[in-house]
């Protein structure tokens, strides 16, 4: 009988250590511990203007959700975000091949490419607006020119490392240009594409907000700007949290779904 | 479509320009044989003997020599195809068996099934939707040989296609291989290091120098088809031949024993 308690003691014991204990477990728990600090330093600002609770934010974000068009901001944003990371993959990974396929390209470009890998963005931001005017299209190229050096990067790195003995089986049963191209190369460069797109979207939508911040009279980084100047630190949590939310959706509703079905062989 | 005239091969020189790291060498000099249409030619020699070097030729890959290649001509006038089984079977990892086969047919062959009938005749009709990952190397090489004869090709090069398998495996493909070229006849380019291999499989053998390479004996495989692996007949032809060409066939006979044979 006290055996028999014990095991159980013991087996709902080890249930627990193994819940606790799985990756989703650890999840939770990692999550539950950032609210847990979080509120803990709530208390040392009595006024709660310059840190408030998690639950305030939560109430912040649901009043500008409803009252303030925090949607409209975020969508503004997210077509930003959109625009200049389609424009600066496409434009990124068609330089990467080229440089890393052509050495005379390589030579010609490379000092370009430094040069942009390490300009300030704030610089290329300012310029944009200066030489183009504050417009959209100043905006999101300013965005774009940000990222193709890293794309750059990447996707070059990516076409040096292709297999030319697969490229050689295309040239032996004379496979056509076009056929070679999408399916014994580009398939070769997927996870330097990945890669590029993941660190692209994280960057891109951190300097969508400085470029809303400095000429735009719309979109997060606009609101931000406005609740930085009334001291509005709730709201600018909120806004942080709806777009970190979104930002999470893309990471896990697209790019890792693509990710599996461009290694699905593996 | 007719193939009119056989492979020539007229190499004066081949010669490799170092880079630095490494010494500049000539791999091939006066190599001079034709095969005639439909002859299965093995060519053997030691490693880095630039067998290798001589399909990459053949195939159309490397254009810096001093010589020509002629490869089989049809009536047709156009370049007949040629296709190449390298030493890694090399197919495409992300396609299925099935795609890596299709991807090298123009469409009309594709859609009336040529590389699906091929693959079954190659015992993997079960195995069209999988991908090269999950094969063993035995099954990846009948793959690369699907795909080699897929083309209907007027040259077919292999180089070393069945090293690094095991004895009844690599026997089994060789058979298979004999078994695609008579129902599909074809001139035939094969590189070995391994006298048994070529007895069995060729009708003639033609044997290379240490580099630069040329050809020091040109051997009539006069045995009867079907052939055995490791029967009584191969024995006795490679004895002979060892017997009436001991002297020039030193440096290679070592060679099949120890493939890792290498040049100074």
């Amino acid at each position: 009988m006290a055996v028999g308690t014990v095991d159980v003691a013991a087996t709902a014991w080890g249930r627990l250590r193994r819940i606790i204990g799985s990756p989703a477990g650890l999840r939770i728990f990692s999550f539950v511990l950032l609210l847990s600090v979080w509120s803990l330093a709530t208390t040392a600002d009595p006024s709660g203007q310059v840190l408030p609770a998690p639950w305030v934010v939560l109430d912040t974000l649901w009043y500008h959700l409803n009252e303030e068009g925090l949607l409209f901001h975020l969508g503004v944003t997210l077509w930003r975000v959109a625009a200049a990371f389609f424009g600066a993959m496409v434009i990124g990974v068609a330089l990467g091949i080229l440089m890393g396929a052509r050495r005379r390209a390589d030579i010609v470009l490379d000092g370009w490419h430094i040069l942009f890998l390490n300009m300030p963005a704030l610089v290329l931001i300012i310029l944009c607006y200066v030489w183009f005017g504050l417009t959209e299209v100043a905006a999101i190229v300013a965005v774009a020119l940000n990222k193709i050096p890293n794309v750059v990067v990447t996707v070059r790195e990516g076409t040096r490392a292709v297999d030319r003995e697969l490229l050689d089986v295309a040239r032996v049963f004379r496979v056509d240009r076009r056929t070679t191209f999408l399916r014994f190369f580009l398939p070769q460069l997927y996870p330097y594409v990945m890669a590029a797109a993941r660190g692209g979207i994280a960057l891109i939508w951190k300097i969508v907000l400085v470029v809303e911040l400095l000429g735009r009279s719309n979109g997060v980084g606009f609101k931000l700007h406005e609740f930085f100047q009334l001291f509005d630190i709730a709201a600018v949590l909120a806004y942080t949290l709806a777009f970190v939310v979104i930002m999470m959706v893309i990471e896990y509703g697209v790019m890792a779904p693509l990710e599996r079905r461009f290694t699905r062989w593996r | 479509m007719a193939v009119t005239a056989g492979l020539s091969v007229d190499i004066r020189r081949k010669r490799f320009a170092g880079d630095g790291r490494t010494p500049p060498h000539t791999a091939i000099e006066n190599l001079q044989f034709d095969v005639p249409v439909g002859q299965f030619c093995c060519l053997l020699g030691p490693s880095g003997c630039g067998k290798t070097t001589l399909l990459n030729i053949a195939a159309g890959l490397d254009h810096d020599v001093d010589g020509s290649v002629g490869i089989p001509s049809d009536d047709t006038g156009s370049r007949p195809a040629v296709s190449y089984m390298f030493q890694t079977p090399r197919l495409l990892p992300w396609m299925s068996v099935r795609d890596n086969v299709d991807i090298v047919l123009d469409p009309g062959a594709r859609a009336e099934g040529h590389g699906v009938r091929l693959l079954e005749r190659m015992e993997l009709g079960s195995y069209l939707d999988a991908y090269p990952t999950r094969l063993s190397g035995g099954q990846r090489r009948r793959v690369a040989l699907a795909r080699a004869f897929a083309i209907r090709p007027a040259l077919l090069l292999l180089d070393e296609p069945f090293v690094s398998l095991d004895q009844p495996v690599g026997n089994r493909l060789r058979e298979i291989l004999l078994d695609q070229w008579q129902a599909q006849p074809t001139t035939v380019l094969f590189v070995t290091h391994d006298l048994d291999e070529a007895i069995f499989l060729g009708d003639r053998i033609l044997f290379l120098s240490q580099p630069p390479s040329r050809v020091v004996q040109d051997v009539a495989v006069d045995l009867a088809r079907p052939r055995t692996p490791g029967s009584p007949a191969i024995h006795a032809f490679r004895t002979g031949l060892l017997d009436r060409h001991g002297g020039l066939l030193a440096g290679l006979a070592g060679a099949t024993t120890d493939p890792g044979h290498s040049t100074p």
